[in-house]
């Protein structure tokens, strides 16, 4: 165990040390300035201790960062709009709701494309090429053509987070559909098993590895759609418009802890699809 | 064990002709053949040689390019989804999600049997290959010999009159092979059904079989045809029997002819 902590913790000490000294060389122009201005010495004690404590850095420091999280989401009730609980959740739940859709998408077009050569020949290029878009450029386009019909809110933040969940879910699960190996689908065919029972009885357990693996990536991606769904909605809420409004009035250490926020929900989104996966996997009888 | 006089399968000038990139393969060559009800027929020859591919043919796995075939009366393909016949191939390949049952279970399901008779079925056919006990195991936690075992029960457990298979005991231990292909005649004593057996062993092929086919590869084709005078009741040391290694004798002799020009 402290084998493992030691590295771990070293390489976060680090990290910090870096962070640290990154933010006295980027907030020290402006605290000289300051000074200038003024027409004041300043020491250098003195400086050091005031770039982190600026209001606006350019870079704050890392306890500042943890202040400011520590402000929005324990001394906060989470119906503020203040509150990063209250925005988490917005973005949350467009995140979850994508994610769903995705998947559900994703395998529905990789049944497809396993099952029927032309639906490959038709179908897979637009799901490569519908990657090859930043998702930021179509983002704006998504929100205003279903705005136009009606469509606000919730639903089309969602759908930008599927667009880009669904992708890695499409490829996995068509590597995993088709895993079985011959050996095991002439087993079927001297069954007499129809392509049904094939599918549910051998591709689909034989794909369910994959499946997790490709969804670890697509909530992650999800997360990262339903922000940047956020951006062009006027940044009424959500860690997409934290980001947006603290970028408008140069609130740097709001960014940062909506950035934080943003990675912390990610990874916890990513270690839940994993827990699942070893859960499933046990009563399977996979997982040794 | 007495074999029949119902023809099982019935081969007349069994072509097959794979096309590869490079040039056609002759893969079986004017075989004829007939099987009988209750046979336990032995397919030997060296690598290349079509014994496998003649038993997917036999199984509608793969398609002739000429000739005629019937599985009990039928074409391949009208007899596979007949369900006419269990197919062990050289792997187990359970699945590794099923419990040893729930494999065993798997052509039940797949033919629509009800959920008892299933139950029913699978523990019946474990305790005939010697597996009462551990339905609930996962394949991971059995040896190579009880996984290929269970896949046996799995070819089993729908009774089909007819077993095909492909080198099941390839890849197992000499003392694993020997126990097993014991328990195999047992079992075919007891079940009377008519197996069709692909190996290269000629111990293996001469202890288990009624008739022993002998091939020789490119093209494919039966060079011998060998009517066993062995006794149905066979102790493994019946292969030191005089009667045993001039049977083996023959087979090498064929499997010798077969390969002579190819040097």
């Amino acid at each position: 165990m402290i084998a493992r902590a030691l590295p771990v913790a070293t390489v976060i000490a680090a990290i910090l040390v870096l962070w640290y000294l990154g933010a006295v060389i980027l907030n020290a122009p402006w605290e000289r300035d300051q000074a200038q201005r003024a027409g004041a010495e300043i020491s250098t004690a003195q400086l050091i201790a005031n770039t982190m404590a600026q209001t606006r850095p350019v870079l704050p420091a890392p306890h500042q960062v943890a202040v400011e999280i520590w402000n929005t989401t324990v001394l906060k009730k989470i119906t503020s709009k203040r509150s990063l609980v209250f925005h988490g959740w917005i973005t949350l739940s467009s995140t979850l709701l994508g994610f769903a859709i995705g998947t559900v998408m994703g395998i529905l077009l990789a049944v497809g494309i396993v099952h029927d050569r032309a639906m490959e020949m038709s179908v897979m290029p637009w799901v490569v090429a519908s990657q090859t878009i930043p998702i930021l450029a179509i983002a704006p386009m998504i929100i205003v053509v279903l705005n136009a019909v009606g469509l606000s809110g919730l639903l089309p933040k969602a759908l930008i987070s599927a667009y880009l969940s669904f992708f890695p879910v499409v490829v996995g699960m068509v590597k995993g559909l088709t895993s079985p190996d011959a050996l095991q689908l002439d087993l079927m065919r001297t069954y007499g098993a129809s392509r049904r029972q094939a599918l549910w009885k051998l591709r689909w357990p034989s794909s369910v590895p994959y499946l997790f693996t490709s969804m670890k990536v697509a909530v992650a991606a999800s997360l990262v759609g339903a922000i940047v769904g956020e951006l062009p909605t006027g940044a009424v809420a959500g860690l997409g418009a934290r980001l947006l409004a603290g970028s408008y009035y140069g609130q740097t250490i709001q960014i940062w802890s909506a950035l934080f926020a943003a990675a912390a929900l990610a990874a916890s989104l990513v270690a839940l699809v994993g827990l699942a996966n070893r859960i499933v996997l046990r009563r399977m009888g996979m997982a040794r | 064990m007495p074999v029949g006089d119902r023809a099982v399968i019935e081969v007349r000038g069994l072509n097959l002709v794979f096309q590869t990139a490079d040039a056609p393969v002759h893969a079986l060559k004017d075989i004829d053949l007939t099987v009988k009800a209750g046979d336990f027929i032995s397919f030997i020859g060296p690598s290349g040689c079509g014994k496998t591919t003649f038993l997917r043919v036999i199984a509608d796995l793969e398609q002739p390019t000429a000739g005629t075939i019937t599985v009990n009366g039928v074409s391949p393909r009208q007899a596979r989804l007949k369900r006419a016949y269990g197919y062990v191939f050289q792997a187990a390949g359970l699945y590794p999600w099923r419990s040893i049952a729930g494999n065993v279970r798997l052509p039940l399901e797949i033919m629509g049997y009800s959920r008892a008779e299933c139950d029913e079925r699978a523990a019946r056919t474990l305790e005939l290959v010697g597996l009462s006990g551990f339905e609930g195991k996962f394949p991971w936690q059995l040896s190579g010999g009880m996984q290929q075992r269970a896949s046996i029960a799995r070819a089993l457990a729908f009774d089909a009159d007819l077993l095909l298979m492909d080198e099941p005991f390839g890849a197992l231990d000499e003392i694993s092979r020997d126990h097993l292909n014991e328990q195999l005649l047992a079992l075919w004593a007891k079940t009377g059904k008519t197996v069709c057996f692909v190996t290269h062993s000629i111990p293996e092929a001469v202890y288990l079989s009624t008739r022993i086919v002998v091939m020789s590869p490119r093209p494919g084709r039966v060079i011998d045809v060998i009517d066993s005078p062995l006794p149905a009741e066979r102790p493994l040391d019946i292969r030191e029997s005089p009667e045993f290694l001039e049977i083996a004798a023959r087979v090498r002799e064929g499997l010798r002819a077969g390969h002579s020009y190819d040097d």
